[in-house]
């Protein structure tokens, strides 16, 4: 349990403290991942020493987006003047990534229909 | 620090997720039912946004280990990103920098100011990830927060209708855009379908989280 915890916060350490000294725009959370995944690819740090942890975060991670959402309380005014800016660009980017992403795939993979492989 | 923001959090959230596991439906979603629901307690009691932030901020800070920990559905998946390769790498790079390119200008043409561009610029991302980006750019992290959660909400709700209306019948091609899409939720709604699909998503949200913020902060300032 502790060796875990110990890992995960200790990549977001090394993550935060290589964000901030390199002045890096990549967030600190992110680089801990790519960290932890390479120390994991190279042996560094075992799978079954963290497994458990993390996937407890992993798992119960939507609790944590609540506060931030509720933030938008203090942006109703905002929201309100650029209604059709915000949900029309939402809605449509939503419809144009998921359908470009979709057809880009099928073709490099040939219109291989259902199969997998 | 007061524990009354994380407790009405907790509370909010066992009522919705209840509700959920009773009915399963995009419109049950338990993070946007209990966003609105916290905001319009704050409203009727007049309590400060702040005064709820400040003491919840214990799991606003568990965001960071949350998206570390990401790291390891991503190794276990590693044999899978090996497979599909080429399919995921291209998936990606297309599928998420579409996702930024046609928020952005989408948001510009309508008239949108540039807090609005750059909060929404990020909506595709891992909501954990895309909060620390907007940080980073310089957009609202609330208002990315929100819109990240309709986005997966959009595609928990139209996604497979979507795809299936255009004819895709691709399974890798599936799990790729639901996944670059409308990450955990449009995840959580193709595994339903198709554990293969659903396998692929689950990476395609983890990668393009890291695609998206090695890249935005580079992206957005060509296009401010």
């Amino acid at each position: 349990m502790y060796r875990g915890l110990a890992i995960i916060f200790g990549f977001f350490l090394m993550g935060e403290w290589l964000s901030e000294t390199l002045s890096l725009s990549i967030p600190g959370s992110v680089l801990g991942m790519l960290l932890l995944l390479g120390a994991l690819l190279s042996g560094v740090i075992k799978l079954e020493w963290v497994e458990n942890e993390a996937e407890i975060f992993v798992r119960n991670m939507s609790v944590l987006f609540i506060p931030p959402g509720v933030g938008i309380v203090t942006y109703l005014g905002l929201i309100k003047s650029q209604v059709v800016p915000i949900f029309g660009a939402l809605l449509i980017s939503f419809i144009v990534t998921l359908l470009a992403t979709a057809k880009t795939v099928e073709l490099i993979r040939g219109r291989k229909g259902g199969d997998a492989g | 620090m007061s524990p009354f923001g994380i407790t009405l959090t907790l509370v909010v959230f066992c009522i919705f997720s209840e509700l959920h596991n009773r009915k399963r439906a995009f419109y049950t979603n338990p993070v946007f039912l209990s966003i609105l629901t916290i905001a319009l307690i704050l409203k009727a009691g007049r309590i400060s946004y702040d005064y709820y932030m400040d003491s919840a901020r214990i799991l606003i800070f568990l965001l960071g280990p949350a998206v570390v920990s990401l790291a390891i559905p991503v190794y276990k998946g590693r044999n899978m990103i090996k497979a599909y390769a080429k399919e995921i790498t291209i998936g990606i790079v297309a599928g998420g920098t579409i996702a930024i390119l046609s928020a952005f200008y989408m948001a510009k043409l309508l008239g949108g100011s540039e807090e609005v561009l750059l909060s929404i610029a990020p909506k595709s991302v891992t909501t954990a990830i895309a909060i620390g980006i907007s940080e980073k750019i310089g957009g609202l992290p609330a208002l990315t927060a929100v819109l990240v959660i309709l986005t997966g909400i959009l595609g928990n709700a139209l996604g497979v209708e979507l795809l299936n209306l255009v004819r895709v019948k691709d399974r890798i091609a599936r799990g790729l855009a639901m996944g670059v899409t409308s990450h955990g939720l449009g995840t959580a709604r193709i595994i339903l379908d198709d554990e293969l699909a659903g396998a692929v998503s689950g990476l395609a949200m983890a990668l393009n989280g890291v695609f998206t913020s090695l890249l935005l902060p580079y992206l957005i300032e060509l296009l401010k």
